[in-house]
């Protein structure tokens, strides 16, 4: 079980191509990570704050629409929601493309899959059609700049962006006691404290109980967010005294820095580390991971204060990684990016698809795979389990795409018989490589090649 | 050898294609009941205080200040129907809909709704959600049974139909066209993975029995006065399972979502209880005089805090309700002993106290409509579980 170039392209990455090699060693993929980020600057995702419209802009819009109804203004108001509404779409569509497309065209594979995996760890769900085009901002300001960097620095950008403030409601909770608490007769609300102990940092399991998760909720006081003020810290909305969480006495100061703090010391605790390094292990390596694996990744985190670089460098260093047995399958919008890789597909022919094509060729395949884009059910995000993904209707819709949608991204398709080995590599099944060749059309031969275990499995 | 007697002589491969599932449909025989139960998963925690209001209870109103908004529909001189389930009255009217009040899974203290619906779906403590459904184990007890007996619908994951019993699963918008070739040459390149295998064995299935029952039902009223349900929408599922319930199918089961109302409550809530109601009314009238032999049963992973949030919301709690419906179960009538909502009758003087296990009036509805003994039910469906006195809601 040691390094293998086809491994670390499809279990590592976003799969192999035919213009762009595979990595040679471990030290390649670790160097490229640590290095600038290139796609980023290639294909540029602007953050939450040069995004428009805005959340400022669409509420005022949203109150003058309101307010006309009635009125002389009625119709040029609902017009102005059209029009946001459109951008809205253009945004979303934009940014979705280029999340894809970064994938389809990566020379650093890693980077664009680490980023999915710690953007659905940290998960945010934008709150309807006003909100759903911010996510990508949320990932490109809060998660992909520290993939490769401290994870304490990722969870202080999470929990100090507007987005995940909007989703788990840090905006509706208040100190009780706190001078407004006591003034509003608000409270505590109690969602981002939980699914950062449970979700985030220690995971189920790891020792926390009802107390540690109020106790956390009541230190996040004062930090909230709203769309004319921004992200804010009110002393007179947080709870006064010290916390204590997990048996940690946290300052009694009502200062945001006692949240960073406080975030900072939960973030490299041990039982953070081992959540942190099993997650991993099960995304990119198996359901049931090595244990020495995953203590490997733990003693990496641990040693190095919780840098992610040499996190991710442990599990690829370790031998387990390297398992022939492909445990893991292609998660839908993993799988429709790898297979455009597969092909050869250019960033500009992904960038200029229309609303139709994006609709009947990328969002609605996925939702039908069972993954729309950027919108998991709840905060977990989405499932790891094969089982869950290939399902009769998940499989139906992979294989669907894989017939219908590869012409509209190239030319002309590949001859099914070299498309074996560009997509699956040396090592294709015999069966494999008979039914390409056995196929009617090219289409249905490429499409056997993306929808064979082979191909799916990694 | 070239490449139609490579094909037509599979047995280079292993399989013969006179034998071909995915050339041959799959026969689909009828379960061993005549009965039907539909689960719907109510995903988010379902504020039970707020949909089935106890307007009678001396400490509701206090703890309700701005929910309690005067425009319940009186249910008797103590319960209030939240308006938003108005559209279910004539239902409760005709005997076919009621509530079990002050219930709850077993889960206590974690309020985490992932745990939640983990051993709600899961129907224990001790086993995970992941090793299988309780619906799932419900079916294993009992022989004969085929993958047609059970369906879970939608495109989410419903682990509580998930184990070794045969179930399918399928969202109704799927379509599956395929050339006879490209089936022929799917059913080899997925041959020899039995998860990718059966996934597509079940798809086609499915997506035949779909095509073939579509153009049988041309010209057939019934479906022609069906209104077509907005793709992927709730009704949608449930259209489609009751068009399967008509049929061989048994067990039902798919999610409605949007029941985490931490925050205005008021704005939420009605817009979800509206779509519960359509998608209950929607397998009412798509059931025709199944619907006598059918219970629906609404389950949420937890209820809410007895009081309101700061945010004119309601978070995490224990406590909740069950909606349920159908001819063959009484409905007209909230069942269930009700705790009281004074502080001291609280569950850690925040929640609801469940007074009554979900997964026992589950448990009774299979002994009363399926023949499952006491035995198996507490041991195999749900170990552990006391069944308790019955429920007042069967027949």
């Amino acid at each position: 079980m040691t390094f293998d170039p086809i491994i670390a392209a499809t279990r590592f990455g976003t799969g192999l191509s035919p213009v762009i090699e595979p990595p040679w060693d471990a030290e390649s993929m670790l160097g490229k990570l640590g290095g600038p980020d290139q796609a980023a600057a290639l294909m540029p995702i602007a953050g939450f704050e040069a995004t428009t419209p805005t959340l400022a802009f669409i509420g005022a819009l949203n109150k003058a629409d309101r307010e006309a109804r009635g009125t002389d203004g009625e119709a040029a108001a609902k017009e102005a929601i059209r029009q946001k509404n459109r951008e809205l779409s253009d945004v979303s569509r934009h940014n979705t493309l280029s999340t894809l497309a970064r994938c389809v065209t990566a020379q650093d594979g890693l980077r664009e899959r680490l980023t999915l995996f710690w953007a659905d760890h940290f998960t945010v769900i934008g709150r309807g059609f006003n909100q759903r085009h911010l996510v990508t901002p949320y990932i490109a300001d809060a998660i992909r700049p520290h993939v490769a960097g401290r994870f304490a620095d990722m969870v202080k950008a999470v929990v100090m962006h507007p987005m995940m403030l909007l989703y788990l409601e840090q905006t509706r909770s208040l100190g009780p006691s706190s001078p407004q608490g006591l003034k509003s007769g608000r409270g505590l609300n109690e969602n981002l404290a939980r699914e950062l102990l449970e979700l985030h940092l220690i995971g189920v399991g790891g020792g926390y109980d009802q107390t540690d998760v109020t106790q956390m909720a009541e230190l996040l006081t004062g930090l909230s967010y709203n769309a004319v003020h921004g992200v804010t810290y009110r002393a007179q909305q947080a709870e006064p005294g010290a916390e204590v969480v997990m048996g940690r006495r946290y300052s009694a100061d009502s200062a945001l820095a006692t949240i960073t703090s406080a975030l900072e010391d939960i973030a490299i605790r041990p039982e953070t580390a081992a959540h942190i390094s099993r997650k991993l292990a099960v995304h990119f390596v198996s359901d049931t991971p090595d244990p020495d694996l995953i203590a490997s990744m733990s003693r990496a985190f641990v040693d190095s204060g919780g840098d992610l670089l040499a996190v991710t460098g442990a599990m690829l260093q370790h031998p387990a990684a390297w398992s022939p047995v492909r445990a893991k399958v292609r998660q839908p919008f993993t799988f429709i990016a790898a297979g455009l890789r597969a092909l050869g597909v250019r960033a500009d022919r992904i960038m200029p698809l229309g609303n139709g094509q994006f609709k009947r060729h990328l969002t609605d395949p996925l939702r039908l795979m069972g993954q729309p884009f950027e919108q998991p059910v709840g905060p977990d995000g989405w499932a790891e389990e094969p089982a869950a993904w290939i399902t009769p209707q998940g499989l139906a819709g992979r294989i669907s795409w894989a017939v219908a949608s590869p012409a509209e991204f190239v030319d002309t398709l590949p001859d099914p018989r070299k498309f074996v080995q560009t997509a699956v590599g040396p090592t294709a099944p015999p069966e494999l490589i008979f039914a390409a060749d056995a196929a009617e059309s090219l289409a249905d031969g490429v499409a056997l090649v993306l929808t064979s275990p082979a191909f799916q499995r990694i | 050898m070239d490449r139609r007697g490579f094909l037509l002589g599979g047995a280079a491969l292993g399989c013969s294609l006179a034998a071909s599932p995915f050339m041959t449909p799959v026969a689909l025989a009828s379960g061993p009941w005549d009965n039907r139960l539909v689960i719907i998963v109510l995903r988010g925690a379902m504020d039970g205080l707020d949909a089935v209001r106890p307007l009678g209870d001396p400490d509701y109103a206090a703890l309700r200040p701005t929910l309690n908004d005067g425009k319940a529909l009186a249910l008797g001189d103590f319960w209030g129907l939240h308006p938003g389930l108005s559209d279910l009255m004539p239902l409760w009217q005709a005997g076919q809909m009621g509530v079990m009040h002050a219930v709850s899974t077993p889960y206590r203290d974690g309020r985490s709704h992932f745990d939640g619906q983990d051993i709600l779906e899961a129907g224990s403590l001790q086993i995970n959600g992941g090793a299988g459904g309780w619906l799932n184990r419900m079916m294993s007890v009992v022989p004969g049974m085929t993958a047609e007996t059970a369906y879970a619908l939608g495109q989410e994951n419903m682990a509580i139909l998930q184990g070794p019993a045969p179930h399918l699963r399928w969202a109704p918008e799927a379509k599956f066209d395929l050339s006879p070739q490209m089936r022929r040459l799917l059913e080899l390149t997925l041959h020899d993975d039995a998860m990718f295998r059966d996934a597509a064995l079940q798809a086609v299935s499915i997506a035949d029995s779909l095509a073939t029952e579509a153009m049988a039902a041309e010209g057939d009223d019934l479906d022609i006065m069906m209104a077509p349900a907005k793709p992927g929408s709730e009704a949608n599922l449930a259209q489609f399972a009751a068009a399967r319930l008509r049929e061989d199918t048994r067990i039902a089961s798919f999610s409605v979502n949007g029941w985490d109302t931490h925050q205005a409550q008021a704005n939420s809530l009605p817009k979800t209880l509206q779509r519960l109601s359509q998608t209950i009314l929607t397998l009412r009238d798509g059931l025709g005089p199944v619907w006598d032999k059918t219970a629906v049963l609404c389950m949420t992973e937890f209820g809410r805090t007895a009081r309101e949030n700061g945010t004119r919301g309601t978070d995490h709690g224990t406590g909740g309700a069950m909606i349920y419906a159908g001819g063959a179960l009484r409905g007209g009538q909230v069942v269930g002993r009700w705790p009281g909502l004074a502080e001291a009758d609280l569950f850690e003087r925040r929640d609801l106290m469940p007074t009554g296990d979900v997964r026992a009036a589950a448990g009774w509805v299979m002994q009363d409509l399926f023949g499952l003994t006491a035995t198996q039910v507490q041991q195999i469906v749900f170990p552990g579980l006391d069944l308790g006195n019955a429920p007042g809601f069967l027949l």
